[in-house]
């Protein structure tokens, strides 16, 4: 992905570092990515690679022991004026991102729909604050566009549902009520954070099928958190993949999943569950990330990269372009570099995966 | 709903009952009676026992005594102030212990919030630290020591106000030992306010609030207050019985006529007054379980989950 004027998000050169007390963990170290209008772009990467904190720094919802080192989080809306405005979201004081951005412009479903709903507030109510924050109108027009969200969520007996506390709904139910209220104030960018993750595989596809079909009803720009790649491939048009602070390798769906350059990408690949692989053991990615308490020298993956070379160990790699949308940061791309291929098993896999996709097209 | 209530209310009734079977009985099988034995010889002192109908079984007795309890009718004094009704007595004391206990209670409940939510909106800074430490001190002070340090420095070096109670100056002489009462109660309530707010803080639910774009006064009031009020209800409910009980120590000291002092005189005056312990006990055991009753009903109303589960019962 280029750096684009159209971008509606341009996160730029972001890096946070947390106080804790065992020392200054440096999570986020440079992280740039954009996207554009409609598009939906997934950020993969393990646990703790960073995937949230950047995704809490768009919301202004860093923990309060964050510190923000550098980088611009560069918004592009349309204000109720009917004028462009151009914002950076880390400048803003939070009363004024709370007031402006929040909601109605930027809204987040979180990842544990058990504990995202106010458990002493009924659901209505709490699709309704969110509507009445940001538009002027009454409360009964308030309330019919909460019945309306609840029905567009897929929430049968709206009107019933309305008075319910959340403990008296399911899981997916809850998750249906949380989109419900991100969705309430018309938001042009939906973060959501692992938004399956605490549902039953059942219940995943069908959030994941509600979500894409609102994206396009109301031109939705989205960006998923995850670390499924099955999720990955039903939903994004574009993949960041994250490790250890880092964005590592960018590049539209295809190029990810069926081209990809980074060996930490293989390693994801690999790692996922198939059904026609010779061997029986899961493949998965030998050692652990990288402690950001004492941040390694060069490539911090190089220490689990099998393809790693002398010079990982002491510069970081810079990105390399491979396509005009594909780009990865690792030196196997060098032109002086020795010519490395994805290992043979993965590659005859994305083979398998391509042909049985091709089926269906 | 109404099931449920008169349900845990005849519960609070039957539990009553039992109590004052055992408050019964162990003041029968207590050493000593209510007797002067220096001035009174054993005749003397038969001729009493027959006369207050102690030589009957315990279980006559305490039918006669539930009865006329039930009646409102708690007996005389049998050492103390004798032959004086104890509804009399005990009117004036319960009326001094409840007015000190009462403005304790409110003191100690609305300082205590606002200490605590001041300290968890400005959690690590200095007013958070200083709320801890005030609060910390709080719970550690008894408060008949912090009396002491009170009638020293405002009523000895200051003689702003009385030295001890004085019935007749109320208002006045009741701020040094509402005071001291409160203090306990207003450390407690604001630590935990403290502790269960940073916590509602961090919940995923507050988050998803302040996504949607709510901040400040109306994301503490609205999300925040509510859901951590729930625990400090709990802890809440215990503290205004014991202080409403009048604390027994602050009584004496300050020469209150409450209940708690009324309750040391009356185990510890010349003969152990057998009416004044068992009434006094009733009270104390009525007002326990009348404010656990109350908090389990006021959890309904703050709580919608215990509200619904009730609603199961019903069913």
């Amino acid at each position: 992905m280029s750096e684009s004027t159209k971008a509606i998000l341009a996160v730029k050169n972001l890096d946070i570092s947390f106080r804790t007390n065992a020392g200054v963990v440096h999570a986020i170290r440079g992280v740039t990515f954009d996207m554009e209008k409609g598009e939906t772009v997934a950020i993969v990467g393990e646990s703790g690679s960073g995937k949230s904190v950047s995704c809490k720094a768009i919301m202004g919802l860093l923990d309060s022991n964050a510190i923000v080192n550098s980088g611009e989080i560069w918004y592009t809306y349309t204000d109720e004026n009917g004028q462009t405005q151009k914002v950076d979201l880390l400048k803003m004081p939070i009363k004024q991102l709370r007031q402006k951005i929040n909601g109605q412009h930027i809204a987040m479903v979180f990842q544990d729909p058990m504990t995202s709903l106010d458990p002493t507030m009924p659901i209505g109510k709490q699709i309704m604050e969110g509507i009445l924050l940001h538009k002027k109108t009454t409360k009964e027009a308030a309330r019919a566009r909460a019945l309306e969200l609840l029905q567009l969520v897929g929430i049968t007996d709206a009107e019933k549902r309305f008075k319910n506390y959340p403990h008296q709904l399911s899981g997916g139910m809850r998750q249906r009520v949380v989109i419900a209220i991100a969705l309430a104030a018309d938001p042009d960018v939906l973060i959501c954070d692992e938004p399956t993750t605490a549902l039953d595989v059942t219940i995943q596809a069908k959030i994941l099928e509600l979500i894409k079909d609102i994206q396009q009803k109301m031109g939705l720009s989205v960006i998923y958190i995850t670390h499924d790649l099955g999720v990955v491939a039903k939903v994004a048009d574009y993949v960041d993949v994250m490790y250890a602070g880092k964005i590592i390798e960018v590049g539209n769906v295809n190029e990810i999943f069926y081209d990809p350059k980074h060996p930490y990408t293989w390693g994801l690949l690999s790692a996922m569950p198939d059904l026609e692989t010779d061997d029986d053991r899961l493949y998965s990615i030998p050692g652990s990330p990288p402690n950001l308490l004492h941040e390694p020298p060069g490539d911090a993956f190089a220490d689990r990269n099998p393809f790693a070379l002398a010079i990982d160990k002491k510069a970081a790699p810079p990105f390399f372009r491979v396509s005009p949308t594909h780009i990865a940061a690792t030196w196997l791309l060098h032109p002086d570099a020795p010519k490395i291929e994805m290992p043979k098993e993965l590659q005859l896999r994305l083979e398998r995966a391509r042909k049985e996709v091709e089926k269906y097209l | 709903m109404l099931k449920y209530v008169l349900k845990r209310v005849g519960l609070a009734l039957v539990t009553l009952l039992i109590i004052v079977f055992l408050l019964f009985w162990l003041v029968r099988v207590m050493p000593g009676n209510p007797f002067p034995s220096e001035r009174m010889n054993d005749i003397q002192i038969a001729n009493k026992r027959a006369e207050m109908g102690l030589d009957d079984p315990v279980l006559v007795q305490f039918w006669r005594y539930i009865t006329r309890a039930l009646q409102g009718d708690f007996g005389n004094g049998t050492s103390l102030y004798y032959g004086v009704p104890i509804n009399t007595v005990m009117s004036t004391a319960i009326g001094n212990s409840f007015r000190i206990g009462g403005i304790a209670v409110l003191l100690g409940t609305a300082v205590g919030l606002l200490l605590g939510i001041t300290a968890a909106l400005h959690r690590g800074k200095f007013l958070d630290g200083f709320c801890t430490v005030f609060s910390i001190i709080g719970v550690c002070v008894p408060s008949y020591v912090f009396l002491i340090f009170l009638q020293y420095n405002f009523a000895f070096r200051i003689p702003f106000f009385p030295y001890f109670f004085d019935a007749s100056r109320f208002a006045f002489s009741s701020v040094l030992p509402s005071l001291s009462l409160s203090l306990f109660t207003m450390s407690t309530i604001a630590r935990f306010t403290r502790n269960e707010m940073v916590e509602v803080f961090d919940s995923d639910y507050v988050r998803l609030a302040a996504s949607k774009g709510l901040h400040g006064r109306r994301l503490v009031l609205r999300h925040v207050l509510r859901n951590a009020l729930i625990p400090i209800v709990t802890v809440l409910a215990p503290l205004v019985v014991d202080l409403l009980t009048g604390a027994l120590v602050v009584e004496k000291i300050y020469g209150i006529n409450g209940i708690g002092k009324l309750m040391v005189d009356a185990i510890t005056g010349e003969g152990i007054d057998y009416n004044y312990v068992l009434a006094l006990g009733i009270l104390y055991s009525a007002l326990y379980i009348g404010v656990m009753l109350l908090v389990d009903l006021l959890y309904g109303v703050l709580d919608p989950r215990i509200r619904v589960s009730a609603k199961g019962e019903e069913a």
